[in-house]
């Protein structure tokens, strides 16, 4: 495989299939997301209808970012014109096919349009809609849009010409001040400055074995970023890797991907094939003295395997814990050598840095920030799905504009961000732009881009034990602070949630917060108490209303709520009391009806059972 | 955990053996072979008893209390097999109150397995979840995907004779 090679394909590509005015193309959200949804029967449907037409072309693409629409299809009409068809099943597919590709009428009602809006007119395509319009697509640039299983396909969008480009034009040190100036920060979560990585690993290159490795563990709850890219877009990775190889000087590559994402897992091995077979990964790269090969390794299920140095020590062959630093993984990572440890999102980042240049990539984004970060939007919103905005974008305008709001009126309350080590996010920052150092100075983080919503009827303090309990049951234990720690500081939790606390226990709270952030062995210990440490700060009033009042606002912490039945509602018609799975409902027929305190489970049963509306919870 | 002796009997078909040993010699010689090997040890068997512990200890040359240590560090990898039919009793606080204890006391008497475990004829394994979100008929038990409400630990026998 020559370099000259690469034009050849993509020029051949891009005649016969992706710019071929004889060809109608078909594309069908075939994610986790999308299969899931039931992508499949839809897939196979337009494959059947179109097996013998030669002018319509049926392939499978990653994820386009619309979670709740899918499954989706896009058709690009001869002409260019593109079409998003959301919610499809297999007859409306079948429609589409009949009326759109055959007939050349398309259908309004099934188009994207039909959910979400377009700045004005009708969003006939994705690209048409205010959603997509708001972001600024560099690491999902290509989900969505090519057949993730054909290298070709990537190559036609430019792919492994970065790779060419940095072995033939560049020197390593050229490639690792190329992502200096750029800015790239890791967006696995801590932000560190991915070139000055590069740069600690770079030295005595040639004389001693090198690994790089892509953190493919994405454990926390509500982020999925990662696995779109790995769905969507595998090879974006093995070149981003195979350049990261060049520059410091390694020959080999590890993928640590979690064995809970079975497609990504398929997609990446399929990708590393064809990769090998075409010449674009293994030995003499390119016909150069430049070789490099990719392992995959599969996590099996610690969510602590995603701290770095817990991740090498399981590629090892060993229970994941995580190892003291320094020495640092540049020094002393995988097997005892130098290795570097980049995020799928900050790979997928890299091909285009050095096509573009480091300056395209700088002039985006906020002084400290550069470029663009993907989000998970979740929770109470309405357009759950896969955003990537510029750096700087704020959350007023990710949670109104791109998601579309808070479904059913309610009110915006805060936004969680970083997962289990990060924190909330309230109204009072609701216009603070988002970027690395902005949301440590409000008290959250950007971790790895999870962001779920919460209206006012989530509970701040559940919100908080949610992640504790999580953190305390992933703690691989090795260290004390964290495997003692988060266990006491969960109890403080239940106490509160359970009314049983008092206001001392928030003075003991902090302190034990601020002891295992401080002398916890790695990130995932040092950062557990900042969901309990964010919520204190800003919805403080929560916490004293669960102790002092024995209340909890939202409604959520079942311990501490009541159910009373309104008297001057209740018409005595008995169906709470028949349906009392507790017995805990007393009155006689046509009387106003009373729940008795002592008994009550507080299941809610009667709730749902009452047709009046009499009964509440406070 | 009681003991590391799994309650079915090790199935020692040669057929699955012979598997076991090729996957190990496939991986032997690779760097951080345990965790692949432990892998697909588990898609031979279905899950990792001590027989298998063992094998892979001695053609690989490590201690088994460092299998062992892998083997329960990782959620994904099982000391115990999958019955045919999964049983989930919910020990969430509803079911919890209205005796859902009581529900899993009479399961694991009557089937004569823990939490975790599976019958010897790999019919039944049981496991404990929190709520399914069906408090209203509290206490919950879960046979695969078919749901039985209000559970009495007298009716536990008639249900289970159902799937035998």
């Amino acid at each position: 495989m020559k370099l000259q090679d690469l034009s050849v394909i993509k020029d051949r590509v891009n005649a016969e299939l992706l710019h071929n005015s004889a060809l109608t193309r078909v594309m069908v959200g075939m994610a986790t997301c999308g299969i899931a949804s039931g992508a499949t029967p839809v897939m196979n449907k337009l494959a059947e209808l179109a097996k013998d037409n030669k002018e319509v072309f049926v392939s499978q693409t990653g994820c386009i970012g619309i979670c709740q629409y899918e499954p989706i299809v896009e058709v690009i009409d001869k002409d260019g014109t593109k079409t998003t068809y959301v919610k499809m099943n297999a007859e409306k597919a079948e429609r589409v096919y009949n009326e759109h590709i055959l007939g050349g009428k398309r259908i309004e009602e099934f188009s994207v349009g039909s959910v979400l809006p377009a700045p004005e007119g009708h969003a006939w395509c994705l690209e048409d809609t205010i959603f997509l319009q708001k972001q600024h697509r560099v690491a999902l640039r290509n989900c969505g849009q090519i057949d993730p299983e054909q290298i070709e396909q990537y190559i036609a969008t430019d792919g492994y010409q970065a790779l060419g480009k940095v072995i033939t034009e560049m020197t390593p040190d050229d490639v690792i001040q190329t992502m200096l100036d750029s800015g790239l920060r890791g967006r696995g979560g801590a932000g560190f400055p991915t070139g000055l990585k590069w740069k600690f690993a770079s030295g005595n290159r040639g004389n001693v074995q090198k690994y790089v490795c892509c953190n493919a563990d994405e454990g926390d709850p509500g982020a999925f970023m990662d696995r779109s890219v790995l769905e969507g877009d595998p090879h974006v990775v093995l070149e981003a890797m195979a350049i990261a190889g060049y520059a410091i000087g390694a020959s080999e590559g590890y993928i640590y991907v979690r064995a809970e994402y079975p497609t990504a897992v398929s997609r990446l091995r399929i990708a590393i094939k064809q990769a090998e077979e075409l010449g674009v990964l293994g030995d003499n790269i390119f016909d150069t003295d430049f070789s490099f090969h990719i392992f995959l390794r599969l996590g099996s299920g610690a969510f602590v395997c995603g701290e770095e140095t817990a991740l090498m020590t399981s590629i090892e062959g060993n229970r994941g814990e995580p190892r003291p630093r320094p020495p640092f993984p540049a020094v002393k990572g995988l097997f005892q050598k130098p290795t570097i440890l980049n995020n799928v999102e900050t790979w997928a980042n890299i091909p285009r840095i050095i096509m573009n240049g480091a300056p395209w990539f700088a002039a985006m984004g906020t002084e400290k920030s550069k470029g663009t970060k993907v989000f998970a939007l979740g929770g109470k919103i309405n357009n759950t799905g896969l955003v990537e905005i510029e750096m700087g974008t704020t959350l007023r305008e990710v949670v109104e504009v791109i998601g579309g709001g808070v479904p059913n009126g309610k009110k915006f309350k805060a936004a969680q961000t970083g997962g289990p080590s990060g924190g909330c996010i309230s109204m009072e920052n609701y216009d603070v732009p988002i970027d690395y150092d902005n949301l440590i100075a409000i008290g959250s983080m950007m971790g790895s881009g999870g962001l779920i919503v919460m209206d006012e009827d989530n509970c701040m303090v559940d919100i908080a034990k949610f992640f504790l309990e999580f953190t305390a049951d992933e703690s691989c234990g090795k260290c004390t602070p964290c495997r003692i720690g988060t266990r006491r500081l969960l109890e403080i939790m239940e106490k509160i949630t359970s009314g049983e606390a008092v206001m001392k226990d928030l003075d003991y709270l902090e302190q034990l917060a601020k002891y295992i952030k401080e002398d916890a062995l790695c990130g995932l210990g040092q950062t557990s108490p900042n969901p309990v440490l964010s919520t204190l700060r800003y919805f403080r009033d929560e916490y004293e209303a669960h102790i002092k009042r024995k209340t909890c606002p939202a409604g959520v912490c079942k311990a501490l709520l009541t159910y009373t039945i309104d008297p001057r509602a209740c018409i005595g018609c008995g169906l709470c009391k028949s349906k009392c799975p507790h017995d805990a409902i007393i009155g006689a027929l046509k009387k106003p009806h009373v729940i008795n305190p002592a008994i009550c489970a507080k299941c809610g049963t009667c709730i749902n059972a009452c047709r009046q509306g009499a009964i509440t919870v406070v | 955990m009681n003991t590391m002796q799994s309650s079915v009997p090790f199935d020692s078909d040669p057929k699955l053996m012979e598997q076991l040993l090729a996957v190990i010699e496939r991986h032997k010689d690779e760097q951080g072979a345990l965790i692949p090997i432990l892998q697909e040890a588990q898609d031979i068997y279905g899950y990792l008893p001590i027989e298998v512990q063992e094998v892979i200890a001695d053609k690989m040359n490590v201690p088994l209390e460092k299998i062992y240590g892998i083997v329960t560090f990782y959620s994904f990898f099982n000391l115990y097999p999958k019955g045919k039919y999964q049983i989930s009793i919910c020990l969430g606080t509803a079911c919890y109150v209205k005796g859902s204890q009581k529900v899993l006391d009479k399961v694991t008497e009557v089937l004569g397995i823990q939490p975790g475990q599976c019958t010897h004829d790999r019919l039944f394994s049981i496991d404990t979840c929190r709520c399914v979100g069906a408090c209203g008929l509290a206490p919950i038990m879960l046979v695969n995907d078919d749901v039985y409400g209000r559970m009495n630990p007298l009716e536990v026998e008639g249900i289970l004779a159902k799937y035998k």
